[in-house]
């Protein structure tokens, strides 16, 4: 008898069923408002791109090769443990982002929850956020901007934790001699996105 | 004494979906445990950010699924179905054994089905059965064995 009820179900199938039935939860989820960091996925020129979007706005981008686990555990403790894959939640920013990508668009239009940045990092990636498309700013001009003009290590850091890549451009910083330097998401994709934007490195040499 | 918060709830679902779905299909019968899972989920997922990481996660969704389960149980009986009544289940796979065994299952009272489908389809211990139902270690033991005793004379 009681071997019998352990095989009435098996695992397998009630995952299955378990799988199909997760998709309708979270569009439930996201309907009732429920769901307070919604995730979803974009392909794009520079692999496959994750985003998380909380009530407040755009939280964070993260590149193909991220360690998502790790992310999603921090956005639990330091936004809410509601997290779950969205499809609504993440539609304007993951347009957006494709838009960006096909040339069609310039400029983001998205709200930011700055949540996820470190204070000083907020100042420094807010003046980062006024570097317009097509053009570079140096790390020296960013550390100016914000008044800490010998800050300019520092504001390398805070770029290299910027959240918010892409949107927040801070791929449009670069050395003083207008070469690449660094980028959290490899180099190869800040070529490739200063590329996108015409190359204005090679204007500013 | 941590207050950390609990996993991202698309982690806790990933790890506790299968368990879940497993004891409502038994729990309820396979027509109703989709429903049952969603009502399930999304309650836990209303109180989740009160939630914390030391809190035995496990042990809660099973006692959301429970309440889940046992309230499905009165609305039917309120319902139009008689009670008393088999329910009719559309069982996936309708192996001819296994059909006596899920109308059997449906006959038993709202509890003590589901402590038997604790106990033996998802292996938990008494002291969690009890834990889970708001009872007694006894008292889970008891449903237990009231429902396997039912389930023999079933099926006899």
């Amino acid at each position: 008898m009681t071997k019998d009820l352990r095989t009435l179900v098996s695992a397998a199938d009630a995952r299955s069923r378990a799988q199909a039935a997760d998709e309708r939860l979270r569009a439930a989820a996201q309907a009732a408002g429920e769901v307070d960091v919604a995730l979803g996925t974009l392909d794009s020129p520079i692999g496959e791109l994750w985003v998380a979007v909380t009530p407040r706005g755009l939280a964070c981008i993260a590149f193909d090769g991220e360690d998502r686990e790790v992310l999603a555990r921090r956005f639990a403790s330091v936004l809410s443990p509601r997290v779950l894959s969205a499809s609504r939640m993440t539609e304007d920013a993951r347009r957006q982002l494709d838009e960006y990508f096909d040339g069609r668009r310039q400029r983001f239009d998205l709200r930011l929850d700055r949540r996820l940045m470190t204070p000083f990092a907020r100042e420094v990636l807010g003046a980062t956020a006024r570097v317009p498309f097509g053009e570079v700013a140096t790390y020296g001009a960013v550390a100016a901007r914000i008044g800490k003009p010998k800050a300019a290590r520092a504001v390398g850091a805070a770029l290299g934790s910027n959240p918010i890549p892409i949107v927040v451009p801070c791929h449009r910083v670069v050395g003083a001699s207008g070469t690449l330097t660094g980028y959290a998401g490899g180099l190869e994709r800040k070529a490739f996105l200063l590329h996108l934007e015409g190359d204005p490195t090679l204007f500013q040499m | 004494m941590r207050t950390q918060s609990p996993p991202p709830f698309e982690e806790f679902l990933a790890e506790h979906g299968t368990a879940v779905m497993r004891f409502l299909i038994v729990a309820v019968g396979p027509e109703h445990a989709d429903d049952a899972y969603q009502e399930t989920f999304l309650s836990a997922l209303r109180g989740y950010a009160r939630v914390r990481d030391d809190s035995r996660l496990d042990r809660w969704i099973l006692r959301i699924a429970s309440r889940t389960a046992i309230d499905h149980h009165r609305r039917r009986l309120r319902g139009p179905t008689p009670s008393g009544e088999v329910p009719d289940y559309p069982v996936h796979d309708p192996e001819p054994p296994d059909a006596g065994l899920w109308a059997a299952v449906g006959t038993l009272p709202a509890k003590q089905r589901v402590a038997v489908v604790l106990r033996h389809v998802l292996d938990r211990p008494y002291d969690e059965i009890g834990d889970v139902l708001g009872c007694s270690n006894d008292a889970a033991r008891a449903n237990v064995s009231a429902g396997l005793k039912t389930l023999r004379e079933t099926m006899r």
